[in-house]
């Protein structure tokens, strides 16, 4: 076997001479293709193969360089990416180490724009549950809009003419270019800051898509999410609702339209408060009603007992001569019995028969009174009674008929 | 006078309470005035409150972490 002349490699040396080859040759580059076997490692890094209809290539994307991504790499998904071809030493691999990625094609923003959707809804920043109702009438208004804008002044118009009464409170923010996102997010968080508004209008008026990006962005959701007071959001004249639209508590599609809601609340709540006056006023009158009916009755129940007591009167002084002619009738009736029992005690009196010749005697001792021949002997002292006086004698003789 | 956001939510609370006070027609007449009285007048001034026409337009500023209300000039307006 020549040796001589043949220069023999480690394998080490020969990885480090390809790695040298590929990393400066081709070093940094621009590079479309299709992502499959994708997979998020729990230290953030992503690893994934890129594809097309002849190849594959091993890429990495870095915990550093896809944080803050604003779409989800999925397997099938076509991309662009920058980043630099190297060499994996330990597995003898080369691979792409990616920097930035971005969806290819038509659609590519709204794709990122619909996985941001998804994400946030996931994570309940449009539930429906947690919409808060508006204040009935909110006096004190934030408005979160480019001081400059067309939204302020149409804001300013129509609640001029039909809601008078309301303070607003600008919070001026440019609404579209580079970083617009930050200050309308900032805006929100200092009117909940300064906290005396009862509610937040986030406005812009019409514009491209493009100008009205800023809505769309996460930071700018996630700061309506999290006000503390309500919000409406206000974003112009576009089909697509933006994603500050599906965060707020309300949404309208102008700031025209928000400036309305406004006036509508207050046209409503005069509406009711004048039906609240024709209601105070038909219960009063039902009471009054009520009152006077009860006050009737009771003026026709006192006139009964007036009635009764007159009655009563009557038929006391019935009573009262009837009592009257009862104690006569009683009193006459008694005077005639009295009579005819005392002619009748005259009749039974002993003492009357004496009158006719017959006479009474006792014994002077003992003064019985004498009716058998046996109460008496020889010699007694008997005293007998006459119709008129009477006389004492002694007994001569006793017979025995 | 703008009256503030939470009396007139009371007031408007208030004026419910009276008129279902009023419709459940269990009260004395001289309560029954009362109520209709205090309800009139919290009605009349809900609407006087919404009728308003004195209106602030004023800028939040931030200096400093500290804030500030500046009158909101027309002249801001260009678009």
């Amino acid at each position: 076997m020549p040796k001589e002349n043949k220069r023999i490699y480690t394998v080490s040396e020969i990885t480090q001479g390809i790695k040298s080859l590929l990393e400066e040759k081709i070093g940094e580059i621009w590079l479309e293709g299709e992502i499959s076997n994708f997979k998020a490692a729990t230290s953030g890094h992503f690893y994934f193969s890129l594809k097309d209809n002849n190849a594959l290539i091993a890429g990495a994307m870095f915990a550093y360089a896809n944080k803050g991504l604003k779409f989800k790499i999925e397997d099938g998904l076509k991309v662009l990416c920058f980043g630099k071809i190297a060499v994996f030493a330990p597995r003898g691999q080369y691979q792409i180490i990616v920097e930035k990625i971005e969806p290819v094609g038509a659609g590519a923003q709204q794709l990122a724009l619909e996985q941001l959707k998804k994400k946030l809804q996931a994570e309940g920043l449009f539930d429906l549950a947690r919409k808060r109702a508006l204040p009935a009438m909110p006096f004190h208004i934030g408005i979160v809009t480019s001081a400059a804008g067309a939204a302020v002044r149409d804001i300013l118009q129509i609640l001029q003419k039909g809601a008078g009464g309301v303070d607003l409170i600008i919070r001026s923010a440019r609404v579209q270019g580079e970083g617009a996102y930050l200050e309308i997010a900032q805006a929100i968080e200092d009117l909940n800051a300064f906290g005396k508004v009862d509610l937040i209008i986030v406005s812009r008026g019409g514009g491209s898509s493009e100008d009205l990006w800023s809505f769309n962005e996460e930071i700018v959701a996630r700061a309506i999410y999290n006000s503390k007071i309500p919000v409406v959001s206000a974003v112009g004249h576009q089909i697509n609702t933006t994603l500050a639209d599906l965060a707020a508590d309300v949404y309208v599609e102008t700031p025209s339209a928000a400036a309305k809601l406004i006036v509508d609340s207050k046209n409503i709540l005069l509406a009711q408060l004048a039906d609240r006056q024709h209601d105070l006023f038909f219960f009063i009158k039902n009471i009054l009603a009520d009152f006077e009916n009860e006050l009737t009755a009771f003026a026709h129940a006192l006139k009964s007992p007036r009635d009764r007591l007159l009655e009563k009167q009557q038929q006391l002084d019935e009573l009262f001569v009837n009592l009257q002619h009862q104690i006569r009738h009683t009193l006459q009736l008694s005077l005639e019995r009295s009579s005819s029992l005392i002619s009748r005690l005259s009749v039974l009196n002993p003492l009357a028969i004496l009158g006719r010749g017959y006479s009474l005697s006792t014994l002077i001792k003992g003064e019985t009174i004498l009716k058998d021949f046996k109460q008496l002997k020889k010699g007694d002292l008997v005293k007998t009674i006459l119709g008129r006086g009477a006389f004492i004698s002694s007994v001569q003789e006793v017979i025995n008929d | 006078m703008i009256k503030d956001k939470q009396n007139f939510e009371d007031d408007l609370k208030k004026l419910q309470k009276i008129v279902e006070e009023l419709s459940s027609g269990s009260l004395s007449l001289a309560d029954a005035l009362k109520k209709y009285e205090d309800g009139i007048k919290l009605s009349q001034a809900c609407s006087q409150t919404l009728s308003e026409a004195q209106r602030k337009v004023e800028l939040l500023m931030k200096k400093d972490g500290k804030f500030s209300l500046e009158k909101f000039e027309k002249a801001q307006e260009e678009e």
